[in-house]
């Protein structure tokens, strides 16, 4: 389990983090969504034991992450946004080398590297230099890498940055196949949709703060203060636009003639969606359908980004 | 024990080292460069003086003169081995990673700096058979060589960990290799010219010598006047005048360089992780 209380990183006057407060259960996989800057890598940093916190802490396993460092390093894998590779190793090497590093005998690497090579689908590429592996494959090393002493969490900072769609679906499928075998995996991510498919739940940071924390569905319906509703009409549009403009919870209201219908965001609730429908059904309005346009994971996004105002 | 010699980044280090021709070529270099220095150095003093023989003492010279050049090898090299091994880590990116690992901060620097310096040492050991070409003409007391080679290690070490600790405070290895260029010039040119000013001031007034702790500080901290000490002791009996400290310089040079090593090492291993101080 991870526990992150009061998390707050500063740089000179400027904060990375400001009092930043979670919890992620065992066995789950938590996106973390924030544009560039937000505090993600921040957060991720400080987890991994690579970044002191200002004030705050946070726990793996009961364990401090400022306190007990090298503990908490071998129940972690970590994979950062940016990272190298030895070019002048092969990939069984590398992996050997990691290995080592975590204390793992030539026996036990021996046995292990062939497995995992095999989990990220490199097991053809076990003698190539990983100087020759292509972008996708040395991510999937990387993955490897953090994998190879078995580790309870994994933190994967923007797994899938920079690969092309064939190389994010082969990421996915194996960060699908590490949830199934039980990791508890924390990952941030641009591909917002990706996340959604894969995550149990997700936290919104933004500026260094948590805006937002709960199932995807959770986060959309928290997040979304306004909807966007879509009226199809069978007749002339200016009756119902005059309708609907009278409404004091309809704004934006846009006639879409090539469509044969009216837009606009609504602030209402579900109830208050049912109400206007019915006075609008009581003028006889020409109504086809009257529906709420489907939002994903990325609109809510780019509308918290844009400064939409949140609830 | 077992720890440090199965030290991951050790291995891995010296696997890289070898795996590519370089290193090989290297070595095949010095060895020739040596052979034709050596070999052109008898051939001349014999043919020069006509004897057709060559004198203990004449060997000695010989030796004295390889001694020199394998000391200018460990000052000019060693900065180049070690100044860039965390900090090209870091360029590279893969710093983070290893740091995130179950290895200490001193089973990493440990690692870094041995393998850089086992090179040099792979180099000065592999010139040996070149150096005991002396032992043929006489002129040589073997203990001789192992106290130089025993100041070769100290000095390897010394200069080595200077290297590795720059290379774990600065950020870029050009400015770690500059720097640690700079600090090895400052211990052998610098302290050489500081040695003749603080001389001259001791004997300023009195025509005499006087006791002088900073001639024999300087004295004591320049290798190569050090190791002229350990060549010829009479050397040794003239800077114990000039300074009028009895103490051999050697026992100097041990201490500084031993405290500067363990100095060295432990602000690297201190900075390695530099992002975990808590008040950064």
């Amino acid at each position: 389990m991870i526990e992150i209380v009061g998390l707050t990183k500063k740089y000179g006057s400027f904060y990375g983090l400001q009092d930043l407060n979670l919890t992620i259960e065992e066995g789950t996989v938590f996106g973390f969504v924030g544009a560039n800057g937000a505090g993600k890598s921040t957060t991720f940093s400080i987890l991994a034991t690579l970044l002191q916190p200002t004030a705050g802490d946070a726990f793996i396993d009961g364990m401090s992450v400022t306190k007990n460092a090298h503990e908490v390093r071998k129940q972690i894998g970590y994979m950062p946004d940016f990272f190298g590779v030895y070019d002048q190793l092969k990939a069984n090497e590398y992996l050997d080398f990691y290995g080592a590093s975590y204390g793992l005998t030539p026996k036990e690497r021996e046995a292990l590297i062939p497995k995992l090579l095999e989990l990220v689908n490199l097991e053809h590429k076990r003698y190539d230099y990983v100087d020759l592996l292509s972008r996708g494959m040395k991510q999937r090393l990387c993955l490897a890498r953090s994998l190879i002493h078995d580790p309870k969490i994994l933190i994967l900072d923007e797994p899938a940055s920079g690969l092309d769609p064939r190389a994010r679906v082969e990421m996915r499928d194996i960060l699908k196949e590490l949830k199934s075998m039980g990791k508890t995996i924390l990952i941030s991510s641009h591909i917002l949709p990706e996340l959604a498919e894969m995550c149990d739940s997700i936290g919104v940071i933004d500026a260094g703060k948590l805006i937002a924390q709960g199932s995807v569905h959770e986060i959309q319906a928290h997040l979304q203060s306004e909807k966007v509703l879509k009226v199809k009409l069978a007749g002339p549009a200016k009756e119902a636009m005059a309708f609907f403009e009278n409404d004091p919870l309809v704004s934006k209201l846009v006639e879409k003639p090539e469509k044969q219908s009216i837009e606009f965001l609504y602030r209402g609730t579900e109830e208050d969606q049912i109400r206007l429908l019915r006075q609008a059904m009581e003028r006889s309005l020409p109504i086809l359908s009257f529906a709420e346009e489907e939002t994903d994971l990325e609109d809510v996004f780019m509308a918290i980004m844009k400064g939409v105002e949140v609830k | 024990m077992k720890t440090l010699i199965a030290n991951p980044v050790l291995i891995k280090e010296v696997k890289l080292r070898f795996r590519s021709m370089k290193s090989f070529t290297g070595i095949l270099f010095y060895l020739m460069a040596m052979s034709i220095f050596v070999f052109g150095f008898i051939f001349l003093t014999t043919s020069l003086t006509g004897s057709g023989f060559f004198r203990p003492d004449e060997s000695f010279l010989l030796f004295s003169m390889m001694t020199y050049i394998q000391l200018g090898l460990i000052l000019f090299i060693t900065p180049g081995l070690t100044a860039g091994t965390i900090s090209t880590e870091r360029e590279k990116q893969t710093l983070n990673i290893l740091l995130t690992t179950a290895q200490t901060s001193f089973q990493i620097i440990f690692g870094k700096m041995t393998s850089s310096i086992a090179f040099l040492l792979l180099m000065i050991v592999s010139g040996l058979p070149i150096y005991s070409l002396v032992f043929l003409y006489g002129g040589v007391d073997p203990l001789q060589i192992v106290v130089i080679f025993l100041f070769y290690f100290l000095t390897l070490l010394a200069i080595g960990s200077i290297g590795v600790m720059y290379s774990t405070i600065i950020r870029k290895t050009i400015v770690s290799m500059i720097v640690t260029y700079g600090t090895m010039i400052f211990l052998s040119v610098v302290t050489a010219f500081f040695l003749l000013l603080s001389i001259q001031i001791s004997t300023l007034g009195t025509g005499t010598p006087t006791f002088s702790p900073f001639s024999y500080l300087w004295a004591s901290i320049n290798p190569a006047i050090v190791m002229l000490t350990l060549l010829q002791p009479g050397f040794a009996q003239e800077i114990q005048t000039m300074t009028a400290i009895e103490l051999p310089l050697w026992v100097g040079y041990l201490v500084f360089y031993s405290l500067l090593t363990a100095g060295a090492l432990w602000l690297a291993v201190k900075r390695l992780r530099v992002n975990m101080n808590k008040y950064k």
